[in-house]
Parts: structure tokens; sequence; C-alpha cells
């Protein structure tokens, strides 16, 4: 179990890293992550909508939407969740906790059309549609492994574009087509990770 | 309606304004199913016929919906037709369907929609905004096809399942793999950027972001004036 455990934790992170193997939240990861704190912020933002959602999520589609034929209902209540999380959290943190807001709240409006919280939330169902013994634990474990990911993928690259800044570039690549082409180089790295989880374990 | 303004709302979007190369929105998608050429259609013509239905239905409800509660009010329009066409396609293209996977319930969160209601569905009359979706559409399909084009026939020799460059060519595998879709995407950007003689945005602006309207901090502010840039 915790080696199961373990095992998702760690492939969310390295070998099924959603911004560059999968490439579920592409924009956020171009545009904030100029500046690695604000990138560190973000990446923290979608961590933490992510847990929530699918500890919110998780449980409503497997022991409502699924026993009731309502699956196909999954798209439309998932996103209509995801943006009233975003919203609570949000109203919740200015109220009660606004040193938090005020380093969190301006990604969270953001995070609503941030595909990879969609994305997590939907493919740990098929994982579980796929294999019983994928659990809830399993499910919020590659939650918090995916936000992980994310935090990582965010500030490698932020790292990556500080120096690009002070490189001489040509001048039809500069700004986005170099930024791409960095990522592709950083994607090409991660693949390196291709197989670590299970030889690890 | 004068003619020559139904016909530059449906052609902006083609190669002017279009979203992939220009906009830069919907970047996941274009990354992620564009491994090979009818993937990259598939998706394409998927993702049009959502957007056409939203903004015809935005269009029309213009007037009703809160200035509020309208970016949930357009998600939910949005996911109703995402559902649909999920559900057609699964009935009728379960090869698509399987191949496309998260991605074709992940339209729902493709900027372009989301986008396109916000910036253009949400303001303008029916027609205009079904024109405008069907342009956007074929301008988002086009550069799909494109990119999914070029990295089939680099990645693996081949164009929509068929090989067209047999025997002296060895298929560089990097370009059908993450890594190459970043790489050729990059490129595209750039040749898309010369050919428009470099008016193109430097970096990827808040401009073009749909939340742009309720972000309104972060560094959209300073950014977010200078829209249209592209």
């Amino acid at each position: 179990m915790l080696k199961s455990l373990i095992a998702v934790f760690l492939a969310a992170i390295l070998t099924e890293n959603y911004v560059l193997s999968k490439f579920l939240g592409i924009c956020p990861f171009l545009g904030v992550s100029k500046k690695i704190n604000t990138a560190v912020g973000m990446s923290l933002a979608v961590t933490f909508v992510m847990l929530l959602a699918t500890a919110v999520t998780f449980p409503l589609f497997v022991f409502v939407l699924e026993p009731n034929d309502l699956a196909y209902l999954e798209t439309v209540v998932f996103i209509l969740i995801i943006a009233a999380l975003v919203q609570f959290v949000e109203m919740v943190l200015k109220k009660y906790i606004p040193s938090l807001y005020k380093a969190l709240g301006i990604y969270l409006p953001l995070i609503t059309t941030n595909c990879a919280v969609l994305g997590v939330t939907m493919l740990v169902l098929e994982k579980h549609a796929a294999d019983a013994s994928y659990t809830f634990l399993h499910a919020m474990v590659n939650a918090l492994g995916t936000g992980i990911g994310y935090l990582v993928a965010m500030v490698l690259f932020a790292g990556v574009r500080e120096r690009l800044e002070d490189a001489d570039i040509p001048k039809s690549l500069r700004g986005l087509p170099i930024t791409l082409i960095a990522a592709a180089i950083v994607a090409l790295s991660f693949l390196g990770f291709g197989g670590i989880v299970d030889g690890l374990l | 309606m004068k003619k020559a303004s139904l016909w530059q709302a449906f052609s902006k979007g083609i190669i002017k304004e279009n979203p992939v190369l220009c906009l830069l929105l919907g970047t996941c998608p274009t990354l992620a199913v564009t491994t090979s050429a009818s993937n990259a259609l598939g998706m394409g013509v998927a993702a049009t016929l959502v957007l056409i239905c939203s903004n015809c239905v935005i269009s029309l409800l213009r007037r009703v919906i809160p200035d509020s509660v309208r970016i949930p009010a357009f998600i939910t329009v949005i996911a109703g037709f995402v559902t649909v066409v999920q559900m057609l396609v699964k009935a009728y293209l379960p090869a698509l369907d399987e191949s496309l996977g998260i991605f074709l319930p992940l339209i729902v969160v493709n900027c372009i929609i989301l986008g396109r209601a916000e910036m253009y569905a949400s303001k303008n009359p029916v027609l205009l905004s079904a024109l405008d979706g069907l342009g956007m559409g074929v301008g988002f399909t086009a550069a799909m096809l494109l990119m999914g084009m070029i990295r089939e026939l680099l990645g693996t020799g081949c164009l929509f399942g068929l090989s067209v460059l047999p025997g002296f060519y060895t298929p560089i595998t990097v370009f059908i793999l993450p890594a190459g879709g970043f790489f050729v995407f990059g490129l595209l950007i750039a040749l898309a950027g010369r050919l428009q003689g470099g008016k193109r945005s430097e970096e990827m602006g808040c401009g073009a972001c749909p939340m742009r309207g309720t972000c309104g901090k972060a560094d959209c502010e300073k950014e977010g004036k200078e829209e249209g840039k592209c």
C-alpha cells in the first residue's frame, strides 16, 4: 500500500510530469514562469486547488454520479465545482488569511481555466476505473505529486528563462519562440526519468 | 449587415488573428494532440463545433447574463456543448476518442473558446459570432493540422498514417515526443512572426488571456493595455 503510494507520488512528479510530458497547464507555465517567486506562488496555488478539487470530485463521481448513470455529466459538474471552489477559496482567503491571499490571490482566477486542474481530477478517475485498488488516498497523493511536479517544472524553467535574458538570441526567435525551444530542452531532460520509478521500487 | 464585415468576421481568425500562432491561445491541445495529422484534424473539428455552438448561444444570451457571473455562465454553456461533442465522438469515432483521450473533455478549458466568448460573442450579434467561431475554428484546425503534419512526417515518416517517406528516411522519433512538440511550435511561432513583419507580441501577453478582465492584477495590468499587439 505504502509502496504503491510512493510510486504514484514519484511518478506524478517525474515520469508523468503534467507540464512537460502531458502538456497540461501550458499557458501559466509559459506565462508566469518569468520570475522564480511568481512561479512558486502560482504552483502553490495550483497544488492547493488540485488537492481540494480531487477531494471533492473523486467521492462525488464514485458515490453519486456513477451509481446513478450520470457519468456523462463529468465535464460539466467538474468544471463547475472547480470554478466554485476557486471562488470560494478566494473569498475565504481574502477574509480570514489576508497574507496568504496577498501571496496567492492574484493567481487564483487564472486557475479555473488551467487545464491541469481539470485534467488531474479526470485522469485519476480513469485510473480508478482501470484498477479498483487505486483508491481515494492514491488520488490525493497523485494530486499532491502533480502539484509538486508542477512546482518543479515551473521553478526549473524559471531558472532557465532567467539565464535566457542575457543571451544573444536571433531576432526572429526572441520572446516566445526561444522560450518554447528552451521548454523543449527541459522536456527532453525529463525524458531521462523514464522508468526510474519502477527501478527505484 | 454589409457583406464585407461578415467576411471580415470569418476571415480574421484564419490568418490575421490566428488563435494559435498569433493570439497564442489553446497551446495545450496544440502541443499535446498534434502527434499525428489525423488526431490534429479531429481535435480541430471537435473544437470548431464547440466554438460555433457556444458562440451562438452566448451571443443570444448576452443581454440576459449578468456581468458578474458571466465567466461561470460561459463555462457552463461551453461544458454542455463539450459533453455533446464528446458523446458524438464516442459513438461514431471511437478510435479518435481513444487517441484524444483526456483532451476531448478538456476542450472546455481551451482558452480559445472562453476567450472568444469573452472577447467577441458577448458583445456581438449572433450571425457575426457564429462566423467568428467558424473562422477561429478553421484557423485553429489549420494550425493544428500544419503542426500535426510536420511532426508526423518528421517523427514517423508518415502522413495520416500512410508512409510517404519510404526507404531513405530514418524517422526522428523525438518529433512525436513532448520535446518535439515544444520545438516545432516554437519554430512555427517564429515563422508566423517573421511573416507578419515582426509586429508580433514579444511575450505571452495577458492581452490574449480570457481571465484578464477578472484578474487585473499580476503582471496583467501593464501588459493588458497593449492589447491587440499581435
